[in-house]
């Protein structure tokens, strides 16, 4: 299993390494400076050694010496400070650069993921890997390239410097050092997974907190706030318990290191005093040994560091590199043809599909729509009715049959030319972050101001904008914040009266608008309809009963379907529906007297 | 961030020991460059071997000695931020429950959700580091320039000037930075922003084909990002190249100090590479100190954040009037506990010119309402949208407070009562259907956790529910995913509504919850209502006039006031406003009959 997770993270290394192609020339340029200022700054010990060399005890300075090598240190060091920062630009570069392609991709990945997905899973999730994940990436990702590259270098260099200098101790350094690598390498291997575990809580936690938090009001409602604190609190302690195990034992590395550390000095220092009585050694080059041991072993210590960040970062990546991968929606094929000249021919053939597999929603549906024809779907909630929608947009794919626009099967067409082809008012009514301008003009950017006013005064919510400090350029924030539900759903009739598609798709499309608004964008609505294909799914009768077609709708199956007058002779699910509208006996009211006489 | 620090209370052994043991551990690791100056300017000068082992021996004990403090104060200050995180998580956990709708509305749930998350472990991450190393690296600054005046006062000097300059560069360098990343850290909330409206949006943005100017957008955005973290990184990346040169230029000084009072005789060889160690040695930790301190910046700013959200208090007081049933033939006005009681026999609902106004907006909601609901009455609200209808029945249950004028529940002021025990007889379905992960049974108990299984079908029956509950894999323990997202608009609407039922309220608020349920689903739905055998006094807001047609008593409300109140053929011949909003529903099927 240790094995199979290495592999994982190895394979996401490579995609990594992958994405930093394009940066080659930093990356190459980034290890030479790393090894001019890691041997710049490696010289500098070897340096000092010599100046202490110089200063033996009283009247046994010599001057000229000391001062010649002081002026080489202070050269060097200047040396060494320019290459560092030169790197510290190439790494912030390339990290930054790979970042920034990393997250335009995953963001292509999204506007073409298939709708399933989007469906299926928790926006937040989804963003946090786009933004979050990908931040904790690129701190590793910096991490590692300042670090490892100068660690690295640092490591090679000092041991050739040792190595310059003596053998023995040389040894000493190279054998007692691994050590500690290998307490960090072991320590990050068993912390990996509980830094998992410990994100996996997290990740639970705050899906509750999401759901509690954002629904407070009905929790208080319902009086609920104790439960939900004590079933928070389970999570909690959970969390605490994953926490403290992750970061203690994460946290041992450092002195685990500083320790083996310590070994390599006093190995260094037992060594060298024999070698300098012996008379192998002078005090200077053991003072720059002294120096070289603890620049050997820094690197190794970072490194530990550098592993752990890593590790997360490499858990981060997986993440991201998931959402990357994910199966995209079916590509379209080189031959798929611009739907142009649409003027409403739809046709279904023997339709079937499903959310999930087994489990079959609409089933053998046929539908021959003429341009121009009024089709209304109606049935009791939850009976499939947007499932329509989502084939007729291609927002998904159907299992069996096919879906025909102008007689070419929507699979053989662009999406783009498609939906290009409707014009659609959801109930779920969303405007972009924007001004009010830029969403009434978001399907025709290059409509006029006048053209854009005529569809807002269709949509009678022309008045309400002028009202505003900053009429349309009235900025709108995230969920339409500060307007009401019924003045967006107002602006999204607005953003399809300004396109006039040959063909519509309403759902519910006034369900938030009071009925005397309603009552006076009929107008409009009625003249954006004529001559255009339109769908229409609702819940007023009055709406449907003018439909040409009308499909009633059970369980996800079409059960009926036909125009209003030959469903009621039918007598029967659409005309329970229909009558149930008036429920129980009313003898007065113009109501009852209306069926009635139909 | 004070006021937080008491959820360290429980930790006080472990959050003393902590840096202490740290600080041990610094001390030990101040020793050494004197144990190694000792050891050239003995061991070697006198060439005296065992000297050499011994003090080599006494470096692998403090060695050991340093790594068991460390370990323990690892150990220690993980424990202490564990219980401070999870403690402060409870606290503000429980106490935004507590707070009214009036508070909610005024931070924003969102806000509150980035305080819960990011902003505590934030603040978590800043205790653990601070009990680890605030002690540690200062100590270890200070005490190497302390070290150094032992060994050589005239020496020591230059580590009275490095240090001083070290830490105007380390500083400075963070002062400049601090803001820098604060400005990088909005261009990746508006990048975040684009991101989620993607996904949100997906439809619409597909539907007008906008994928590519999306793209566009988002690229711009990550391109801005990616500048303002590019510009930031290459400020602080001078921060390494100019401490070098400082810390080397130290290290040139201290040789050439060194060679004038060696040659005088006034400092030995071994102390001079003392010396040079211990300038080494400062650089480190002043970098870790100075990393320490925005660590700890930030968490404070957190830490505030979240104090602040601590520090409001539900505005709205609790009475002590509890409800109970009244006992047969008295006024139920008093029971024998001494604690008042409600009044059944009283109307259910009384306003008495109600005027309300939400906080922070310029007008009023609802002016001077007034009306009566007596018992087992049902009650129908009509008017447009933002005519105040939900607002009216969000006093009821005593959501808000209203500005002026008095409701009486039951004979009793709303303020009067324990707004737990009020809430608990009144079941309220509101315009969003909300449900939560876990069963269908799990998300109707909520109503009232004692409820049979057969309670809960009855309410569902009610709420015409049921057929599709049972149709639902395992029935009523069928799993709801988060936001409900695996049932459609009306089967959740449904669901709220058996869930409200299902503690038989003594008054029902039906708050235009039956809006994504199709007309048959709807009136079949009120029948039961109707029917119901515990008489509820039942409130019905409704754009729909078919929905309330046949309520004892309609309301009916234009911008705030009320437009006319009474039946429905009172309505129609004498409100112009119910007229209108009747025969924009109703005439126009006559005209096309």
């Amino acid at each position: 299993m240790d094995k199979g997770k290495r592999q994982g993270q190895g394979k996401t290394l490579k995609k990594v390494f992958r994405r930093l192609g394009r940066y080659r020339i930093f990356v190459v340029l980034s290890i030479l400076l790393a090894a001019v200022s890691v041997a710049l700054t490696l010289y500098v010990p070897k340096l000092t050694g010599h100046a202490v060399d110089h200063i033996v005890g009283r009247g046994q300075v010599d001057f000229p010496g000391a001062v010649r090598i002081m002026i080489q240190i202070g050269v060097c060091t200047l040396v060494t400070a320019f290459a560092q920062w030169l790197m510290n630009v190439c790494n912030n570069k390339m990290t930054y650069q790979v970042v920034q392609d990393i997250r335009n991709e995953a963001f292509r990945k999204i506007e073409i993921l298939p709708l399933k997905y989007i469906d299926s899973h928790p926006h937040g999730e989804v963003v946090s890997r786009v933004i979050a994940d990908v931040d904790q990436f690129a701190d590793g990702l910096l991490m590692g390239f300042t670090q490892l590259f100068t660690g690295i270098a640092t490591i090679i260099g000092t041991f050739c410097f040792m190595l310059s200098v003596d053998v023995g101790i040389t040894l000493v350094v190279v054998l007692i050092t691994p050590v500690s690598f290998f307490v960090a390498d072991f320590i990050a291997k068993r912390t990996f997974s509980m830094f998992r575990l410990q994100a996996e809580i997290k990740a639970e936690q705050t899906g509750m907190i999401d759901e509690m938090i954002g629904n407070q009001k009905v929790v208080q409602a319902f009086g609920r706030g104790k439960d939900v604190t004590e079933r928070f609190d389970e999570i909690n302690e959970r969390l605490g318990k994953a926490y403290l195990k992750a970061t203690f034992f994460s946290s041992i590395t450092n002195p685990s290191t500083r320790f083996v550390n310590s070994l390599v000095y006093t190995g260094v220092g037992i060594t060298g005093a024999f070698g300098v009585v012996n008379g192998s050694l002078s005090v200077g080059q053991l003072s720059s040994f002294l120096s070289y041991a603890n620049q050997y072993t820094k690197p190794f210590n970072e490194i530990s560091g550098v592993v752990t960040e890593f590790q997360n970062a490499v858990a981060c990546a997986q993440r991201i590199f998931e959402l990357i991968e994910e199966e995209p929606q079916p590509p379209e094929t080189g031959d798929a043809v611009e739907l142009t000249d649409v003027r409403g021919n739809v046709r279904a053939d023997d339709v079937s599909f499903s959310y999930e597999p087994g489990q079959k929603l609409i089933r053998g549906f046929n539908l021959r729509v003429e341009p121009g024809q009024r089709i209304a779907i109606v049935g009791p909630t939850g009976c499939g009715k947007t499932t329509l929608i989502n084939l007729l947009m291609r927002f998904y794919d159907v299992d069996s049959g096919a879906v025909f626009v102008e007689d070419t099967d929507i699979r053989d067409v662009t999406r783009r030319s498609l939906r290009a082809g409707y014009g659609m008012v959801l109930q779920d009514t969303w405007l972009k972050t924007g001004t009010i301008r830029d969403n009434i003009t978001m399907g025709r950017p290059d409509a006029s101001e006048e053209e854009m006013i005529a569809a807002a005064k269709a949509s009678h919510i022309h008045s309400f904008i002028r009202r505003l400090p900053k009429g349309y350029d009235t900025w709108i924030t995230e969920d339409g914040g500060g307007i009401s539900q019924g003045q967006k759903q107002l602006l999204c009739i607005a953003r399809v009266m300004l396109c006039r598609p040959p063909m519509l798709i309403l759902d519910e499309a006034t369900s938030s608008i009071d009925t005397r608004t309603e009552l006076k964008i009929q107008a409009a609505f009625a003249e954006l309809m004529k001559g255009r294909t339109t769908f229409i799914v609702a819940h007023r009768l009055s709406t449907i009963r003018e439909a040409d077609v009308i499909l009633v709708m059970k369980d996800g199956q079409i059960i009926e379907q036909g125009d209003h007058e030959s469903l009621l002779a039918e007598d029967g699910f659409y005309k329970y529906l229909y009558e149930s509208q008036f429920e129980r006996g009313m003898d007065e009211t113009p109501v009852r007297r209306q069926t009635l006489t139909r | 961030m004070k006021s937080l620090l008491v959820y360290l209370k429980d930790y006080k052994k472990e959050s003393i020991l902590a840096p202490l043991f740290k600080m041990l551990e610094a001390s030990f690791e101040l020793l050494v460059p004197l144990v190694m100056a000792s050891v050239i300017d003995v061991g070697i000068a006198r060439e005296d071997r065992p000297y050499i082992i011994r003090m080599c021996l006494v470096l692998i004990a403090l060695g050991i000695t340093g790594f068991v403090c460390s370990v323990t104060a690892q150990y220690f200050s993980a424990k202490a931020a564990a219980g401070f995180g999870t403690g402060v998580r409870h606290a503000l956990f429980a106490h935004i429950q507590e707070l009214g709708f009036a508070e909610m509305d005024e931070i924003g749930s969102s806000t509150l959700i980035t305080r819960m998350t990011s902003d505590i472990s934030q603040t978590q991450s800043g205790v653990n580091l601070v009990l680890r190393l605030f002690l540690r690296s200062p100590f270890i600054v200070f005490g190497a320039m302390i070290m150094a005046f032992t060994v050589d006062v005239q020496s020591a000097v230059i580590f009275a000037v490095v240090i001083p300059v070290l830490s105007v560069i380390v500083f400075g360098i963070m002062l400049i930075t601090m803001p820098l990343y604060r400005k990088v850290q909005s261009h990746l909330d508006s990048v975040l922003l684009t991101a989620r409206e993607n996904l949100t949006g997906v439809r619409v943005i597909r539907a007008f084909n906008k994928e590519r100017e999306e793209t566009e957008r988002f690229e711009r955005e990550n391109q801005v990002l990616t500048d303002a973290q590019k510009f930031v990184g290459r400020i602080s990346g001078l921060m390494n190249p100019l401490t070098y040169i400082i810390v080397n230029g130290g290290i040139i000084a201290l040789i050439y100090v060194g060679a004038l009072r060696v040659n005088i005789g006034d400092l030995t060889q071994g102390e001079v590479v003392a010396l040079i160690n211990y300038m080494s040695q400062i650089l480190v930790e002043l970098v870790k100190l100075a990393n320490l301190i925005i660590t700890v910046t930030k968490s404070v700013a957190c830490g505030s954040r979240i104090e602040s959200v601590l520090r409001i208090r539900p505005d709205m007081k609790n009475g002590v009037r509890t409800w109970q049933e009244p006992i047969p033939g008295t006024s139920g006005a008093q029971t024998s506990g001494g604690t008042p009681s409600c009044d059944l026999s009283a109307p259910a609902v009384e306003f008495d010119n109600v005027s309300f106004t939400y906080k922070g907006a310029g007008a009023e909601s609802l002016s001077s309402i007034t009306f009566c609901a007596q018992r087992g009455q049902t009650i129908g609200i009509i008017g447009g949208t933002g005519s105040g209808k939900s607002s009216l029945v969000n006093l009821i249950p005593r959501f808000y407070d209203a500005d002026r004028g008095g409701i009486k529940i039951f004979g009793s002021d709303v303020k009067e009562y324990k707004t737990e025990e009020l809430r608990a007889h009144i079941g309220v379905v509101p315009q969003k259907a909300v449900l939560f992960k876990g069963t269908i049974a799990e998300n109707l108990r909520w109503g009232n956790e004692s409820a049979s299984d057969s309670e809960l079908y009855r309410a569902l029956d009610i709420a015409q529910a049921r057929e599709f509950v049972e149709k639902k894999e395992g029935g009523l323990n069928f799993q709801i995913e988060q936001g409900g997202r695996n049932l459609s608009g009306g089967q959740k609407q449904r669901l709220t509504i058996a869930r409200a039922l299902v503690r038989r309220p003594e008054i029902l608020i039906l708050d235009d919850s039956a809006s994504a349920l199709d007309f048959a689903t709807d009136a079949a739905l009120r029948n039961a209502v109707r029917s119901m055998k515990d008489n509820p006094t039942v409130f019905i807001v409704s754009q729909r006039a078919s929905s309330i047609l046949y309520a004892d008593k309609i309301l009916v409300l234009e911008d705030g006031e009320m437009a006319g109140a009474g039946t429905h053929r009172e309505l129609l011949e004498n409100c112009p406003a119910y007229q209108e909003i009747y025969y924009s529903q109703f005439r126009k099927e006559a005209a096309n009959g």
